[in-house]
């Protein structure tokens, strides 16, 4: 018992973790581990060690020792020619999705990879999306080298079966720019040659040319605008008047070609100057509206399916060789070997003696499984521990997992989308009314004074387009979006925000929603442990690399650890220290009545709900650590909050153990449904969509990715954004959801502000109505109208949006 | 008259500059990725290609 504490301070110096064990130097520098040292070695090699002066400690921790079998399947050609980008001759262009892109050291290394990899011709980074470009010379190197170069100075990346399927190469729209850009010009310019107009100046001789000169100059500069920046909404109009729809591009449309038609008659007619500023700052307005209903969280993913979480290959041992084969080709009865913390691709059966399978993926339940010899393994799960062999009992895509994306909710296209907004609704009747105002002017002006009829029946549908009315929605949506994200709720676009107002009905997964998976809680039964007993307890587990036993040795949190004279453990079981002369058992209660003195009568009767390890010392029984998950702070506010104005569901795969725990916090037993599988999540919530409720599903696993389909409003939770998440609607952090009941009424708010607007627009539209029918229209008026309807608009959905948002205690800035 | 539209002309075609040049900055993907490339000015070109000649030497 000689050792003492061996905690030295020191931090590695690539990844900046504490060097605890076996502290190794370089070039006088510590590293905490020998990957790390490797990567270190490399870059300085190369006199790439600015990588360590941009940021201090910047780099990756690296597991030890990448093997190069791992990327075999790299070498074939169909693989090689899904994952790249393009091919130009012997130039190659691949992507990758790097999740360890942190800081500036990682952008500068990977754009300065052609300094190790001559064959690499460049190296771009898009921090946001974390992914980098590489070009590359197929000759000099390979797609398979550059993997494993990345692996090996820790950046591996992200290659996942669901990039084999399908062609993911992104085709970035830039036109709405460019139409915005062409619309912004042909409006700066119009308004410049329409100034004379506005200040009546051309009263002298030489006037009349000069409106020739400008007129013909604004027709030029309009019909770029017409015919390629407005020319989505009048597609979109057509589509739906061929389909006898009306939708509110169809007000529009009429309004822009009222706009332009107009226009052209009066100057080549030489009888006005036109509304070509009023037209092309319309459309520039509309544009601006439609960039930002846009918006999108480009580095969260939003529809992700189970193959964005399998891995693209997996090592197959066919007439005892080991070759690296893509997931997608596995036949039943081949055999595979699944390393430490890699997935189970498809359901198999286990060869070997035992292993502990980790669903946390599947699940949300963080503690993994011990599973025996031919028990089968579901896809999904993690191999913890050692490397493992399994037999594929299933293909991947008929997996018990994968099943779920067979299911009817899946198919055919988002139904949340083809739901038409409030605006599209209502424009029918604004189109019904305008034409009929447009008619019933043409007609008495006919009887007045004829030769103004045309004049005023074209001013009446020029200045009732819906312009404010169609800024209203984005804007409002907009600020919304926004404002959410900055509160810690990702919503995938405007278009779903609708539904989320509209929710009546929410149902919970249990793990990792309610309950948070990485904070458990631990608290010992049992007769009372010395400081000494403790310190033996959390020096021997902190060498294993079980999560229980890292639980105990972090909530312990002793200061002065010991190193054991002998230490064995049986990995997933439990194990055995010695201390000079005392000897301690730490695990499950089988192990410990296999390893010590004790029998099946030494142990209290335990009906504990979560997890426990019991502690023997010197055979003798002392109790044991119970775990529990905390539940999520503020969850039960929450809850209490909601059950007022929603009727909120528990659906959770575990079994009953904790519903004591939580039946204070739903308003009845029924309410609360376990051991449900994800096809049983999934029905549930279709069985309340058929009553008529509008259901928000709150998940975390992929096991909850049906539920959150099918319902009305899906949103995921997820302590880390970038990590992992299910198709859904939104994606939240984890802390954020003690809020959902203010995001709730905000969204409800926000919808209310909609038709605010829409009121305000309205008037506008009155009051040039009125300028309109009496024949007052100028074009002066509308230049000045239309600008100020739609600035009107921005400013009060912005504002308003901020202020409804600060009242409710929601953060409004950065 | 004659001198409005020789400016007017020089206006538009300067105006037309801008209007390119902001194609081609859209076109060339200098809006895709707004964050990047304020860090990436950040770095110093000088130590990495001095360095990669030396390696070459090597």
């Amino acid at each position: 018992m000689s050792s003492s504490s061996t905690i030295t301070t020191t931090n590695c110096y690539h990844c900046g973790e504490k060097c605890v064990e076996d502290e190794l130097i370089s070039d006088e520098k510590s590293f905490c581990c020998a990957g790390c040292k490797t990567v270190f070695e490399i870059l300085n090699n190369y006199d790439l060690c600015t990588y360590y002066e941009l940021d201090e400690a910047a780099g990756n921790t690296v597991p030890n020792g990448i093997e190069r079998k791992r990327f075999d399947y790299l070498k074939d050609e169909e693989v090689i020619e899904k994952l790249i980008d393009f091919r130009n001759g012997t130039t190659v262009s691949a992507s990758f999705y790097i999740p360890n892109i942190h800081c500036p050291s990682c952008i500068w290394l990977l754009e300065n990879l052609q300094n190790i990899d001559e064959g690499i011709l460049s190296g771009k980074v898009n921090f946001l999306k974390r992914k980098v470009t590489f070009v590359y010379n197929s000759t000099s190197t390979s797609l398979r080298n550059i993997v494993e170069l990345l692996s090996t100075i820790g950046y591996e990346p992200n290659l996942k079966l669901g990039q084999l399927e399908s062609d993911q190469r992104e085709v970035k729209d830039r036109r709405l720019w460019l139409k915005l850009g062409v619309a912004g010009f042909c409006f700066g310019n119009i308004m410049l040659f329409s100034f004379p107009e506005y200040l009546n100046l051309d009263q002298s001789v030489s006037s009349n040319s000069f409106k020739i000169f400008f007129g013909t100059l604004n027709i030029v500069l309009a019909l770029p605008v017409l015919l390629y920046s407005s020319v989505d909404y009048l597609k979109s109009a057509w589509a739906a008047l061929s389909q006898k729809g009306i939708n509110l591009d169809v007000p529009i449309s009429i309004g822009i070609i009222a706009l332009f038609g107009r226009s052209l008659y009066e100057i080549l007619s030489g009888t006005g100057s036109g509304y070509f500023d009023s037209f092309t700052g319309f459309i520039f307005f509309l544009l601006i509206g439609k960039i930002v209903q846009q918006k999108t969280f480009e580095q969260l993913s939003f529809n992700r399916d189970y193959k964005s979480y399998l891995p693209i290959s997996v090592i197959k041992i066919s007439e005892d060789k080991e070759l690296s084969v893509p997931v997608d080709k596995l036949e039943i009865g081949d055999q595979v070997t699944i390393r430490n913390q890699e997935l189970i691709p498809a359901d198999a059966v286990l060869v070997s003696e035992e292993t502990q399978i980790d669903y946390s993926f599947i699940t949300g339940e963080s503690e993994p499984v011990l599973i025996e010899k031919g028990t089968l393994a579901f896809a999904g799960g993690k191999v913890i521990g050692t490397q493992s062999d399994f037999v594929i009992s299933k293909k991947v895509e008929h997996s018990y997992l994968t099943q779920l994306w067979e299911n009817e909710a899946f198919k055919g296209e988002d139904k949340k989308i083809s739901v038409t907004s409030f605006a599209d609704r209502i424009s029918p009747y604004f189109t019904i009314i305008v034409i009929g105002i447009a008619l019933l002017s043409l007609a008495i002006w006919l009887q007045i004074e004829p030769s103004k009829a045309f004049t005023i029946f074209s001013a009446v549908l020029i200045v009732a387009c819906p312009c404010a009315l169609a800024l209203s929605t984005p804007f409002t949506l907009g600020s919304t979006l926004n404002i959410l994200s900055q509160n810690g709720l990702f919503v995938r676009s405007t278009s779903v925000l609708e539904s989320l107002s509209n929710t009546d009905t929410i149902t919970f997964d249990k793990t990792g929603t309610i309950t948070e998976s990485g904070n458990t809680k631990i608290d010992f039964v049992g007769s009372t442990l010395s400081a000494d007993e403790l310190r033996f307890i959390s020096s021997s587990c902190r060498t294993s690399t079980h999560p229980l036993s890292k639980t105990i040795y972090k909530e312990l949190n002793t200061k002065s650890l010991l190193a054991p004279d002998d230490i064995h453990e049986v990995p997933g079981k439990g194990l055995f220290a010695n201390f000079g002369n005392t000897s301690l058992w730490v695990g499950s209660q089988n192990f410990l009545i296999e390893q010590t003195d004790l029998s099946y009568s030494d142990f209290p009767d335990s009906s504990e709900s979560g997890s426990v390890v019991h502690i023997c010392i010197d055979n003798k029984y002392k109790g044991y650590f119970r775990f529990e998950n905390n539940l999520r702070e503020g969850i039960g506010s929450l809850l209490a909050k909601l059950s007022g104005s929603y009727s909120t569901f528990l659906l959770s795969g575990d079994n009953e153990k904790e519903s004591s725990r939580l039946v204070g916090l739903f308003p009845n037993r029924k309410s609360m449904l376990f051991n449900q599988s994800p096809i049983q999540k999934l029905n549930f919530i279709e069985n309340l969509k058929q009553q008529g409720k509008e259901v928000l599903m709150i998940g975390d696993g992929l096991n909850d990715a049906g539920a959150l389909k099918t319902s009305s409003f899906g949103i995921a939770i997820s302590d880390d954004t970038s990590a992992f998440s299910p198709a859904c609607d939104a994606i939240a952090e984890g802390d954020s959801i003690k809020n959902l009941d203010t995001y709730l009424s905000f969204s409800k708010a926000a919808f209310k502000v909609i038709l605010f607007s829409f009121g305000i627009s309205l008037c506008y539209n009155l009051v040039g109505l009125g300028f309109a029918v009496t024949g007052h229209l100028s074009p002066l008026v509308a230049a000045i109208l239309m600008p100020l309807s739609s600035v009107t608009i921005m400013a009060f959905t912005y504002s308003v949006t901020r202020v409804i948002a600060y009242r409710m205690g929601l953060r409004i800035w950065e | 008259m004659g001198v409005i539209v020789v400016l007017i002309a020089f206006s538009l075609t300067v105006a037309l500059g801008f209007l390119a040049a902001f194609f081609w900055a859209v076109k060339s993907g200098q809006f895709d990725d707004p964050e990047t490339p304020s860090i990436r000015m950040l770095f110093d070109d000088k130590i990495s290609s001095t360095n990669k000649n030396k390696h070459k030497k090597s």
